[in-house]
């Protein structure tokens, strides 16, 4: 008792130190003990099947001899590969026209609805957010029987003036067709992003700039623009990581777009038929997995380059 | 530049703000009517057709207007009896799949988001950078290895081979971990500790309560994330009575367009099954949007 006190009056620090530690133990313990249930997923859906696709992705399954490592010849094979290249080639396309286009979009929207109050624009936010609570199967169907010949109205609205209407669905209109779907699923769930964004900037700065003499364009691009990048910055890495990965709506329309989507048109949906239509795992894990790292190398990059003070993940 | 955004989301006080004068704004607003149109006309197609018996359908009346006979009646009777009336358990499938992946998802990322937030723990900075890695790997880059791996469990073509992929959420845990960041001040756990209460209890009584707004954001997503999936289900299931209605609806307009004489009498279910699917959550945004529209925004504002 007494050297307790002693040692403790010498050092007076060591006693809080010990029981600090202590604690920090103890709350190392209870953080993971909150952390635990979703680590455990994680490593089991997220960290097992990647590493056992990579493992796969190292694999061929030959007609005679069986499986056979071969390191990186599917990467190889891939990378080779036209399907896989003709895919890749198409969503960079599809990204590098949708990704502006839909970001103006958003934007022009939340812009107007930030201007506008009452009654219709409250509705209006609503209506231009409600695709994005339709399943991109659904979507990709109601767009597909508005674009179908046998009973879409574009025929009957073009006939009213005398002209032949567009067949989105044939092989040259296609990604049109495609770029009008995804924007319509998607742009207003980026304006409720943008809109919310849009409201957090504090009202009493565009009064500032008006007694300054700005115009309400120069309120948008030097005030509310700049204010709202992060958001900006949000949206534009969830529709590179969603487009790259384009799949449903094109799989969908394959069967309504006779000839003009084929089996491998775009990545993911020839990994897709390698692993169900040709039951080839090791190629189509190899596919996935190249795919996969591709997008995150592009998003990172693209994080990295983005990066500053209030942005998304920093 | 940041300052007014690093302020927490505060309700804007209409007052402040200067009322639209409606003609001053009038251009604007009949634009915003010619987009709201765009973003209404499906579904006013699908209304309108769903309408519809296969001679209306391909009748060559107007593909906008509703044909002279209404046949809603007919239709929601094929709609559920075909088949076995399997549609049915298509919803009631992807009911399923939906609240238990999307209920189990928010309760790990909750548990995840307020652990990341709230502990100093040995490893929380590695983890939660490997967190915010995983959110750019985009979901369906994960369904072709899963599906090999869950083949090789034997988990394939269960209702677990949908409801376990669909508990990952890493976006969930990131947004729960801003939220709670700034939402639950350290001050009213000591508070809690130095009243006796255990972590637990400090979690559900204090804690919980005020993440209510990110803690229904989360479950909306995930729940919308598993109603809408498609290439998931579409891998994992061979077994069409397992199907969820996304699925389901695919498979029946693949038949229609194969077979395109026997198959129109299948479109006008296809329609009027596309138009049912989408009810649910329609309604569920409806009628939670005084919890999402703040909560969308969580992960933009910092």
């Amino acid at each position: 008792m007494t050297v307790d006190l002693a040692q403790s009056a010498v050092t007076p620090a060591s006693a809080p130190t010990a029981r600090r530690r202590r604690r920090r133990g103890r709350q190392s313990l209870i953080g993971w003990g909150f952390v635990a249930p979703f680590a455990i997923v994680f490593l089991a859906l997220l960290v097992a099947p990647l590493l056992f696709a990579l493992y796969l992705s190292l694999f061929q399954n030959q007609l005679i001899g069986g499986e056979r490592f071969v390191l990186f010849d599917n990467y190889v094979k891939a990378f080779t590969d036209d399907s896989f290249l003709n895919g890749v080639w198409f969503v960079v396309r599809f990204s590098v026209v949708l990704i502006p286009l839909q970001m103006a979009v958003s934007l022009a929207v939340a812009l107007m609805l930030d201007v506008l109050t009452g009654a219709f624009s409250r509705f209006s936010r609503l209506m231009v957010f409600l695709p994005y609570a339709i399943p991109a199967v659904i979507g990709a169907l109601m767009w597909g029987f508005l674009y179908s010949k046998s009973f879409g109205p574009l025929a009957e609205i073009f006939g009213m003036f005398g002209l032949v209407g567009p067949d989105f669905l044939s092989r040259n209109l296609i990604f049109v067709g495609l770029l009008n779907i995804v924007i319509w699923q998607w742009a207003g769930y980026y304006m409720i992003i943008l809109y919310a964004a849009l409201q957090g900037i504090d009202p009493t700065l565009y009064e500032a700039a008006r007694i300054d003499g700005a115009s309400q364009w120069q309120i948008i691009f030097r005030i509310k623009i700049p204010l709202i990048a992060p958001a900006l910055v949000l949206i534009l890495v969830f529709a590179l990581i969603g487009t790259l990965q384009f799949f449903n709506e094109p799989q969908i329309l394959r069967y309504l777009a006779a000839g003009a989507i084929p089996a491998d048109f775009t990545p993911n949906m020839y990994a897709y038929q390698q692993a169900f239509a040709l039951a080839n795992y090791n190629y189509g894990s190899a596919i996935s997995f190249a795919l996969g790292a591709v997008v995150f190398i592009c998003v990172y990059l693209f994080m990295f380059i983005t990066r500053k003070r209030g942005s998304f993940l920093s | 530049m940041t300052a007014t955004v690093d302020t927490p989301r505060r309700p804007v006080p209409v007052d402040t703000r200067r009322r639209t004068s409606p003609r001053r704004y009038l251009p604007l607003q009949v634009l915003l009517g010619f987009l709201v149109i765009y973003f209404l006309i499906p579904f006013w197609w699908v209304i309108v057709n769903s309408s519809k018996n296969a001679g209306g359908l391909f009748g060559g009346g107007s593909s906008l207007w509703f044909a002279d006979d209404i046949d809603y009646v007919a239709n929601f009777t094929q709609l559920f009896t075909f088949q076995d009336g399997i549609y049915l358990r298509w919803l009631g499938n992807s009911a399923l799949y939906a609240l238990v992946g999307g209920v189990g998802a928010t309760v790990l990322a909750v548990a995840a988001g307020y652990g990341f937030a709230k502990y100093r723990f040995i490893g929380r900075r590695l983890s939660f950078s490997i967190l915010l890695g995983s959110v750019m790997v985009p979901a369906t880059a994960l369904v072709i290895p899963t599906f090999i791996l869950f083949s090789e469990l034997g988990l394939t073509n269960t209702i677990w081979a949908v409801i376990l992929p669909t508990l990952l959420n890493p976006f969930g845990v990131y947004l729960m971990h801003v939220y709670a960041r700034d939402a639950v001040p350290d001050e009213l756990l000591d508070a809690g500790r130095v009243d006796g209460a255990g972590d637990f209890r400090i979690f559900v009584q204090l804690a919980l309560p005020m993440l209510r707004p990110a803690i229904v954001t989360v479950l909306l997503l995930s729940v919308v994330a598993s109603w809408n999936n498609y290439f998931l289900p579409l891998a994992m299931l061979s077994d069409n009575r397992l199907f969820p209605v996304t699925v389901g609806i695919g498979l029946w307009q693949g038949l229609a367009s194969a077979n395109n004489a026997g198959g129109t009498s299948l479109w006008s279910i296809i329609i009027l099954g596309s138009l049912v699917s989408v009810i649910p959550l329609i309604i569920a945004f409806l009628t939670l949007q005084r919890y999402w529209q703040g909560g969308l925004s969580i992960g933009s504002l910092k």
